[in-house]
């Protein structure tokens, strides 16, 4: 729990622009499944579409699957990977691309 | 100016020239960086280097003129996908910024910071990227170079024209013949990718020749991945088709009669598809990249910096693996954001970041039922290392179509994230 209130702080205490940069770095791995900058490349991709999805609810949804609270076929084992800070950076950057 | 330096003056003018044709003549880039192999590593960084950081100069060097996916080339073999669905070609790319150069790298000068093409003289840059994918330790298969080249035995373990073939004899096996597959030991590139192949053609045995047998001769002591859900799939699907024998190595094979030469015993088979040792791609050899049992490349895990040359980031299969990290196009793929974003930070002059990253492969054990395990892998500051992550990561709960329609959405967009 210090860890994660530690790296909050640090996440926190950064310039925009690196803020910007942590985020873009977490959130660019998922795109070997939810396509580049959060947009889906493929038209029938059974996955919704992360670009300009309200940050909340994407937040929400990251701590739900990681908590056991939604159902999920691969997202509740990924989700368990990272910690509040970091959901929340990942959050703020797909909600800040456009769709 | 001696011979030799004014011959390559003249083809780096040539090179240069060439360029300057494809319409980047007068725009000025704050740096160049140099892509050597266009897989998912080489062809992802060079993408992503030009989403990051559009002032960087991107020349992607690469032989072929078309990518061929190994993800889903399996399925080709069964028969449950065509070799146009694992092919696509590099105008994504161009799309980018990105200046492809159809060519082959023979050397690395790290000190001076160039590349030698075989057939364009010499490329400089600021940042190099080698992302050189596998060759074979043939030598460690007795027999096996003079089999390959008779084309009665392949590997297929280099999606391409070996896949194309290894089909055709598929095909054209009589029924009731036997299928035979060796698998080298640990670490070999994408770890479910033999068990995956030996359970979609035992799928299109079942379905049309059904007296004949797919026998796996394992090297490995068991199923290096996803163990329970393969066997499990095997039992229900395939019994009487698909024999699974561990720790049976192949010392050589013979193609005059057909037999895998194991410590203990001969194997005949009607198809043998040998799948040889491996080790970092000729490239990374030839460039001196190879830090460890003349096989791999170790990295700097912050940056994909090589151990072995400074300026040099070597990415995907060619690396020493960081712990419980798979050889798999996932896994190249976030290699590549790595050093994308640490070149963009370096050559601002900043000090880069680690990344976090994360694995997810599925593999088919029918036409459409598949399997998938994931891992998230962060830097770990004592061991300098990225490690996967306590309590994250893990396997399908069990086989089902669903994660086949995952599977194919994973396969789609990691084509389009790494060339789109």
């Amino acid at each position: 729990m210090k860890t994660l209130i530690l790296a909050a702080a640090l996440l926190a205490a950064l310039p925009a622009a690196a803020q910007t940069t942590a985020g873009r770095n977490l959130a660019a791995p998922c795109a070997i499944c939810h396509g580049t900058e959060g947009r889906p490349a493929v038209s029938e991709s059974p996955l919704i579409p992360l670009a300009g999805l309200p940050r909340d609810h994407i937040a929400t949804q990251m701590r739900a699957f990681r908590d056991g609270k939604r159902p999920a076929t691969v997202m509740h084992q990924i989700a368990k990977g990272y910690n509040d800070a970091q959901i929340d950076a990942i959050a703020a950057w797909y909600a800040a691309q456009r769709r | 100016m001696n011979k030799f330096e004014r011959r390559d003056f003249l083809k780096l003018g040539a090179a240069a020239a060439a360029l300057a044709a494809a319409g980047c003549a007068g725009t000025s880039y704050k740096a160049r960086v140099v892509v050597v192999g266009g897989g998912f590593g080489g062809a992802t960084a060079a993408k992503y280097l030009r989403l990051w950081d559009p002032a960087i100069e991107v020349l992607l060097v690469e032989r072929a003129n078309v990518f061929t996916s190994c993800p889903i080339s399996n399925l080709v073999l069964g028969g449950f996908a065509k070799m146009d669905d694992i092919r696509q070609g590099y105008d994504g790319l161009r799309r980018h910024g990105v200046q492809l150069v159809n060519d082959e790298v023979t050397a690395v000068d790290a000190a001076k910071k160039t590349v030698r093409l075989e057939r364009g003289g010499d490329l400089s840059y600021d940042r190099l990227i080698v992302s050189p994918g596998i060759d074979f330790n043939f030598g460690e298969i007795q027999g096996y170079e003079p089999a390959m080249q008779s084309g009665r035995v392949l590997h297929a373990w280099k999606a391409g024209s070996q896949t194309i073939d290894l089909r055709r004899q598929l095909e054209q096996m009589r029924d009731g013949g036997v299928y035979v597959l060796s698998i080298p030991l640990a670490p070999y590139r994408c770890p479910p990718g033999p068990y995956e192949r030996a359970s979609v053609i035992a799928e299109y045995f079942k379905r049309s020749k059904p007296r004949s047998k797919v026998l796996v001769l394992d090297a490995n002591p068991d199923v290096t991945s996803k163990a329970g859900l393969f066997k499990a799939a095997w039992k229900d699907l395939y019994p009487g088709i698909l024999e699974y024998r561990g720790a049976n190595k192949a010392i050589a094979v013979d193609a005059a009669t057909m037999t895998v030469k194991l410590e203990v015993e001969d194997v005949k088979g009607d198809v043998l598809n040998v799948v040889p040792p491996h080790r970092a791609g000729d490239v990374a050899m030839k460039s001196g990249l190879i830090t460890t049992n003349n096989r791999w490349c170790d990295v700097d895990w912050r940056s994909m910096e090589s151990k072995a040359a400074p300026g040099v980031h070597v990415l995907g299969d060619a690396t020493l693996s960081a712990p419980a990290m798979p050889k798999s196009a996932s896994m190249a793929n976030n290699h590549a954001k790595i050093a994308a974003a640490a070149i963009v930070e370096l050559l601002g002059g900043r000090t880069p970041e680690p990344l976090q990253i994360l694995n997810t492969c599925y593999s088919f054990v029918s036409q459409k039922e598949a399997i998938r395990v994931s891992s998230v892998h962060a830097w770990d500051d004592k061991e300098r290392t990225l490690k996967a992550v306590p309590g994250s990561g893990g396997i399908s709960a069990a086989r089902t179509e669903a994660e086949g329609t995952f599977a194919w959405n994973w396969a789609r967009t990691i084509w389009a994230d790494s060339l789109g």
